[in-house]
């Protein structure tokens, strides 16, 4: 049988995409979201571990509806398009141990790779750095792949464990109807809300919603994953999510320049540290853990909203890393890293060489 | 048809590095390549197309698909 043509997976696709998903990331930024992060899922991730109550860092607490409407996109466009494929059983707790590690890792530099793009975007210098642990991470990521390293196959599931993800993104979505923010309160029912700081700077709820659901839907369709473009260039030199990559940056800065939100320098940038060795240190950590997981956080998502277990567990490996990131003093803040960051870096550092060595052939 | 690759239950990148090496060890002739999901079946197409090799046939089975590729 003929393949069903998917306009979004060739060259133009991934190109369109990223430059959508450039624009409305800007966009969010224009209507409310923190600065340079209009898309942040390593942050957002954080965000929503805050407003559950995993962590009680006050300032970055909120229920980020974008997240919610990745999953639902994805899942929306997987049923429509026939690519809903429950699957999992692919070395859950290694993926589970590396979300916890990626998101450490993002959350000593401040962002996942889409805020390295976003900040890079913004002007924010020292996001380059975070570039260049992101880029080692990966490539030390490629050396495993190139020595056969693998986290064995995954199984078919039922229907029924498919849907979980995107139901625990529903069961969130309607926790942030029904407990919606009362100003000034930290708390309405059972969520947690921050009134001051990164945690309070949001969109409208159904803005940033439906910029998620869009995105959800573009991105399982191209297969956009910021980590694959990187990884695919290093082992392949196969240049296709790149471009997306490229793409979503232009646009950004572009959209930026013209919302007036482009602020070139190294101090004083929005949500971010100077040390330097530490952002990239943390990115290195994070681009390994997404390299040996298959995935950036974005892609783990859509993923996730496809059905497969696995990137969900990733996921909520990453919520949980959040949590402990915040309880521990493990992630920066925009006066430097956390008291216990330097630890962080190196035991997660050393978890992930632990998953690669133990999980290659040669 | 002797060369198969299974690339079954696979994740990122894979099937591709198989199918790759696979590739890479013939030289040419015939190959098969065994994906289960879009994704792969993607990839696994524009890595093999960028080699030189041309996507003879696709079949798809129940919840998977056999790629046919041939130099």
């Amino acid at each position: 049988m003929q393949l069903r043509k998917n306009l979004f997976a060739g060259t133009v696709g991934i190109i369109v995409v990223g430059a959508i998903i450039g624009v409305l990331a800007s966009l969010l930024q224009k209507l409310g979201n923190p600065g340079n992060m209009g898309i942040c899922v390593a942050c957002f991730d954080r965000d929503i571990a805050g407003a559950l109550g995993l962590h009680r860092a006050d300032v970055v607490q909120y229920l980020r509806p974008e997240i919610i409407g990745f999953i639902l996109g994805s899942f929306v466009s997987a049923l429509l398009f026939r690519e809903f494929k429950p699957r999992a059983g692919s070395a859950p707790l290694a993926r589970f141990i590396l979300g916890m590690c990626a998101m450490i890792g993002a959350l000593v530099f401040l962002g996942c790779p889409w805020r390295v793009i976003l900040r890079l975007a913004g002007g924010d210098g020292n996001a380059l750095f975070g570039l260049l642990g992101l880029i080692t991470g990966i490539g030390i990521g490629v050396v495993f792949f190139k020595q056969g390293y693998s986290l064995g196959r995954t199984g078919k599931q039922t229907y029924g464990l498919g849907l979980l993800m995107p139901l625990i993104a529903l069961g969130l979505l309607v926790l942030r109807i029904v407990f919606d923010q009362i100003p000034g309160d930290p708390k309405s029912g059972v969520l947690f809300y921050s009134v001051k700081g990164p945690g309070s700077q949001h969109a409208a709820l159904f803005i940033s919603l439906g910029i998620g659901l869009l995105v959800g839907v573009l991105a399982q369709r191209s297969r956009f994953c910021t980590m694959g473009a990187i990884r695919d260039m290093i082992l392949f030199r196969q240049t296709h999510l790149m471009l997306g990559f490229l793409t979503l940056f232009i646009f950004a800065l572009l959209a930026n320049l013209y919302f007036g939100q482009f602020h070139p320098g190294f101090v004083n940038q929005p949500v971010a540290h100077t040390q330097s060795f530490w952002n990239f240190s943390g990115m290195l950590v994070a681009g390994l853990a997404f390299a040996l997981a298959g995935g950036c956080p974005g892609r783990q998502l859509f993923m996730s909203g496809e059905g497969d277990g696995d990137a969900a567990i990733f996921v909520l490996g990453m919520i949980v890393g959040a949590a402990f990131a915040h309880n521990w003093g493990l992630a920066s803040s925009p006066a430097g890293i956390g008291p216990h960051g330097m630890a962080a870096v190196i035991v997660c550092l050393l978890v992930c060489l632990f998953i690669g060595i133990t999980n290659t052939k040669k | 048809m002797s060369e198969v690759v299974d690339a079954r239950g696979l994740s990122c990148p894979q099937p591709v590095l198989l199918t790759l090496s696979k590739l890479s060890e013939l030289n040419d002739g015939e190959c098969a390549v065994l994906v289960d999901n879009e994704v792969s079946l993607e990839n696994v197409s524009r890595a093999a197309t960028n080699k030189g090799w041309t996507v003879q046939t696709v079949t798809e089975g129940i919840d998977e698909y056999k790629i046919l590729l041939k130099k």
